[in-house]
């Protein structure tokens, strides 16, 4: 388990580049709804570069949010396998999977899901609350995740307090301040405004650039896709890269 | 531990709800401590009754009583060392529902015999100097307002007319559950009144060796057997507790009671935990897509909820602590009454059970809550 | 414009578990209060339905209670000669002199000892008073070491089938009948001749006479000159108020424990309605304003929700009634401390105290009702929607 959050440098991004990070094959995936069978996607392949910025976009209903739950272990494929940094997580059993997820796991919601009775600071601390570190360590790895989103004189505010851009912002703290190995978003601007949503592109854009983080990134946003290095779509069952 | 701030920042979360199951569980628990201490208070009374006296009393029942020339009889048994006897005056002072015992007793052995009646007032010598003196509690003296030296006047109901004592002297039982609002008179002042119509009620006897109690108790019985008058013998405490028994069933409606009102509180709190679980549904996925494991989810809902009722429970338990010392209501009933330290700490533990009872269920949901669903009933 | 109540129940129907964990919550309430109500009634209805209005019962001056009382031969034989008293059909005066006594007796099962009150009756007791039936076997014969015993007794205690023998006061008495006694608490006792008992308890002393009056209009004088006679030394009271009177001390001691405990039960279960009320208003807070704006008054939101929680309470008060509806009739016995004996009687589950019961509920759900829907009617409109 890494203790250091953030550290790399945009050389080791260059050579992290090439390297395999989740590879996802023929995944397939349906839910049974009353009688009826739902056939989300059936073959799904994709590999993630360490270090790559991906956006994924597609119709309402495509599977997008499915396959970003079946990557983070949140739900499991019927067929298919998903090895991540050489670790197939459809193996892994449910206890296994939250304890993979808090360390290898940095997720963003589109309606920023912070936990309304604890402050900025201490929702971004909740994943930390999981790692052995000491309340000093968690003190330090919190603050320096909040000077990266800019919220340090935020930091005992309640979410109530804050615009929604500054929530994401506080979510991206949390999502990043175990040291993920990737970060997926689903949606992460989708409940801002323009002004703020670009603000938090170019923060994860910046994580990316910067902190050589390797992110996921779902969304209905032309423009925000732009941001990434390449933009994938799923349409009727199919991932078109 | 790092997770208990997480915890208060969930019981905060609803500060009415919270104070109000809070609250309620508190009151149920000022019952409990309550009913409790009746059951604990008359346990407490029967042994008040000591092992080392033995009582001898008519086989009878309680309205037959012995000849005096027992006592002399039953001195002689090897292993007795005094013989002393009381009998039941049944008088009242003003108002015949107004309940107080008074025992004439035979003052030359009696208080020998009784180290917890510790004279505390007037004197022990001019008590037992005077036919018509009298040894009266520190409570009924205050009850009554009354005053050493003071002549008081009861009403007899077994024994007809007015009935003059001064007030001699006044004792503090050593142990409080013996009680205090008793008065002692002589019982040659009642004999020489009624012209000797009246005959020892029971006989109170001082033992050489009380373990040889039992032993001891069928030699005097199996003595009087034949005689006009079979006796009873057995130690006070025993003899103590065949009047507790008299409450009967107390213990069964202490239970039964206290049975309904755990299911109650049960609902209350269990209903505040559901509601409070329901609505962090959204929360509860959050942390787990966090990689919160489902036995820490449950461990911190059942914390809230054990945290909840025992916070309450402490509440109601040292309120009923304090409600009851001292002098209240119930006191006149059962002498001693009070909330035992034994009582706060088997309410605590039943605080406790109620919270991982009341908590478990909305535990369990949260623990087994699919993250996916969760956020599809959202969005 | 009131608001249909179907609204409330399919808002109740939309939360069962709140609803049916605090209508449940009230119903064990509602349970207590009756089951501890009918205990109470029981006993006083019990001993309020001992003895008659004709008849008078004495005992010696001041001596309060019959246990503590005394009267020679010499003055019952002035009693039964007196002209106010009522001739049997065989010519005798209708008098029963009495001896009382309590006795203890192991109870069945091994629990301890109860005292007994052991009656010794004049053979005219039956006649003197009313409701004694003799249900099974016979009345004593005079003359002989024979008894007969209450219809509770025999539950209470072994050995007390007709033919069995009870041992008391140093002799052994056959049981020839067991009598009933229209549910008082002369069917807790043991009734033998007088005669028969009279030498083995305490020497030649009644403890009370009992006539029945050649008319009972006239007691008031009839008691002016009993307790008047120097011969007599008695106090008179109507027997039916002289055993009612036994029974205040204990009845009002039992009533006092039912209130204050489902005083204290009721608390906690009106706390508990007011969180699913405030829950129930909380999610419905859009409704709220879609009624506000649709020209609801507040007033009739209000009362809709005032509605809703009497709903749940009304369930409560119904279950606790169903719940409470099986101890009727369950005979328990306590000690009388008035009289040191232990009374049978039986749980009296009334329809008014069925009412009752549910009266309590409806009145803890309106109490725990107000606070929230007085929030609902206060509901700002715009705030309202906005939440949904
Ligand atoms: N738990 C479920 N039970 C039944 N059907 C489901 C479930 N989860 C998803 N689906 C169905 O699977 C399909 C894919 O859903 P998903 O949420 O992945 O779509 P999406 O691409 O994220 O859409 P959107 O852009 O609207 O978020 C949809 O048709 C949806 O109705
Ligand atoms: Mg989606």
């Amino acid at each position: 388990m890494s203790s250091q959050p953030v550290e790399a440098t945009a050389a080791s991004t260059a050579a992290s580049k090439g390297n395999v990070l989740v590879e996802i094959t023929d995944l397939a995936k349906a839910y049974q709804r009353d009688a009826q069978r739902v056939d989300v996607f059936e073959h799904v392949t994709l590999n993630i570069l360490r270090g790559e910025f991906l956006a994924l976009m597609g119709p309402s209903g495509s599977g997008k949010s499915t396959l970003l739950n079946i990557l983070a272990g949140l739900d499991r494929p019927d067929t298919g396998s998903v090895v991540v940094d050489g670790k197939d997580i459809t193996r892994m059993s449910n206890k296994q999977l939250a304890a993979w997820r808090s360390t290898e796991i940095g997720f963003i919601f589109q309606f920023y899901n912070l936990l309304p009775v604890l402050t900025a600071y201490q929702n971004v601390e909740l994943p930390l609350l999981l790692t052995h570190l000491s309340k000093k360590q968690r003190r330090e790895h919190v603050m320096t995740m909040l000077e990266v989103v800019g919220l340090t004189d935020r930091a005992e505010h309640f979410p109530r307090q804050l615009s929604g851009g500054q929530q994401q912002r506080v979510g991206i703290a949390r999502a990043i301040v175990s040291d993920p190995s990737i970060i997926l978003g689903d949606e992460p601007t989708g409940d801002l405004d323009s002004k703020s949503a670009n603000e938090i592109l170019t923060l994860m854009q910046r994580l990316n650039e910067e902190f050589n983080k390797t992110i996921l990134m779902v969304t209905h946003d032309g423009h925000a896709a732009e941001r990434a290095h390449e933009v994938m779509h799923l349409d009727k069952g199919i991932l078109h890269r | 531990m790092k997770f208990a701030r997480l915890v208060w920042a969930n019981i905060l979360r609803n500060k009415r709800r919270t104070a109000l199951t809070t609250l309620s569980v508190g009151v149920a628990f000022f019952l409990f401590g309550t009913l409790r201490s009746i059951v604990t208070t008359l346990d407490a009374a029967a042994e008040v009754g000591s092992e080392a006296r033995l009582i001898t009393s008519s086989a009878s029942g309680i309205t037959f009583v012995l000849p005096e020339a027992h006592a002399s009889r039953i001195q002689t048994f090897e292993g007795v060392r005094s013989v002393s006897w009381a009998n039941w005056f049944g008088g009242y002072y003003t108002d015949p529902n107004d309940f107080f015992a008074q025992f004439a007793v035979e003052t030359d052995t009696y208080l020998d015999l009784y180290p917890e009646i510790e004279i505390t007032g007037g004197s022990k010598e001019a008590f037992v100097q005077e036919r018509t003196a009298a040894l009266v509690g520190v409570g009924l003296m205050e009850k009554y307002g009354w005053r050493v030296d003071q002549t008081v006047t009861l009403k007899g109901t077994i024994f007809q007319g007015d009935w003059d004592f001064t007030v001699r002297a006044v004792y503090t039982p050593t142990n409080p559950s013996f009680g205090d609002e008793t008065m002692f008179f002589h019982y040659d002042y009642l004999y020489e009144a009624t012209d000797g119509r009246i005959s020892p009620g029971w006989f109170v006897l001082g033992m050489e060796n009380p373990d040889e109690a039992a032993a001891l108790a069928s030699r005097i019985d199996a003595v009087f057997e034949n005689s006009t008058a079979p006796t009873k013998t057995e130690t006070e405490r025993a003899w103590q507790t065949g009047f507790i028994t008299m409450w009967g069933n107390v213990g069964f409606l202490v239970r039964a009671v206290g049975t309904a009102v755990f299911f109650a509180i049960l609902l209350v709190a269990a209903n505040t935990m559901m509601m409070a679980v329901r609505e962090r549904v959204n929360e509860v996925a959050v942390m787990k897509t966090l990689g919160f494991q489902n036995g820490t989810l449950f461990g911190i809902v059942l914390a809230e909820s054990i945290a909840i009722t025992m916070l309450g429970g402490t509440i109601g338990l040292f309120l009923a602590r304090m409600a009851f010392a001292g002098d209240n209501p119930v006191n006149q009933f059962f002498p001693g009454f009070m909330v035992r330290t034994e009582t706060i700490l088997l309410g605590l533990a039943i605080a406790l059970v109620l919270g991982l009872v009341s908590g478990a269920v909305p535990a369990w949901q949260s623990a087994r809550l699919s993250v996916v669903q969760a956020f599809r009933r959202v969005a | 414009m009131k608001i249909p109540i179907i609204y409330n129940l399919r808002s109740l129907r939309q939360r069962p578990v709140s609803t049916v964990t605090t209508a449940l919550g009230m119903a064990l309430v509602v349970a207590v209060f009756i089951a501890m109500m009918a205990l109470s009634n029981g006993f006083s209805a019990a001993l309020r339905s001992t003895g008659s209005t004709e008849n008078v019962l004495l005992i010696r001056q001041g001596a309060n209670q019959e246990m503590n009382s005394g009267i020679s031969r010499d003055a019952a034989r002035v009693v039964s000669g007196m002209p106010f008293v009522e001739t049997g059909a065989d010519g005798l005066p209708m008098v029963s002199p009495e001896t009382y006594v309590v006795v203890p007796l192991p109870r069945a099962e091994g629990r301890g000892m109860a005292n007994v009150v052991a009656r010794g009756v004049g053979l005219t007791a039956f006649d003197v008073r009313k409701d004694i039936e003799i249900t099974d076997g016979r009345a004593f014969r005079s003359g002989a070491r024979e008894v007969v015993v209450g219809k509770t007794f025999t539950e209470r205690f072994d050995n007390s089938d007709i033919g069995d023998t009870v041992r008391f006061a140093t002799e052994d008495w056959v049981i020839v009948g067991h009598f009933s006694a229209g549910g008082s608490s002369f069917e807790s006792e043991i009734w033998g001749e007088n005669e028969q008992f009279m030498p083995v308890f305490r020497g030649q002393i009644f403890q009370s006479v009992t006539f029945r009056m050649r008319d009972p209009a006239a007691f008031d004088g009839i008691k002016e000159m009993l307790e008047g006679d120097s011969r007599l030394n008695v106090d008179a009271f109507r027997e039916l108020e002289f055993y009612a009177n036994q029974s205040t001390l204990l009845s009002q001691v039992l009533s006092f424990i039912a209130v204050f405990i489902s005083t204290i039960m009721a608390v906690g279960a009106v706390f508990g309605a007011v969180n699913t009320m405030y829950a129930a208003v909380a999610s419905r807070a859009p409704e709220i304003g879609v009624l506000l704006t649709l020209g609801f008054k507040r007033r009739n939101v209000l009362t809709s929700f005032i509605a809703e929680a009497s709903l749940i309470a009304l369930l409560g008060g119904a279950i606790g009634c169903l719940m409470a509806l099986p101890i009727n009739g369950l005979v328990t016995s306590t000690t009388n401390w008035n009289t040191f004996s232990e009374v049978a009687f039986a749980f009296r589950v009334t329809p008014s105290l069925l009412v009752t019961g549910v009266v309590f509920s409806v009145l803890m759900g309106l109490l725990g009702g107000f606070f929230p829907a007085w929030k609902a009617a206060r509901a700002n409109v715009v705030d309202s929607l906005r939440q949904a």
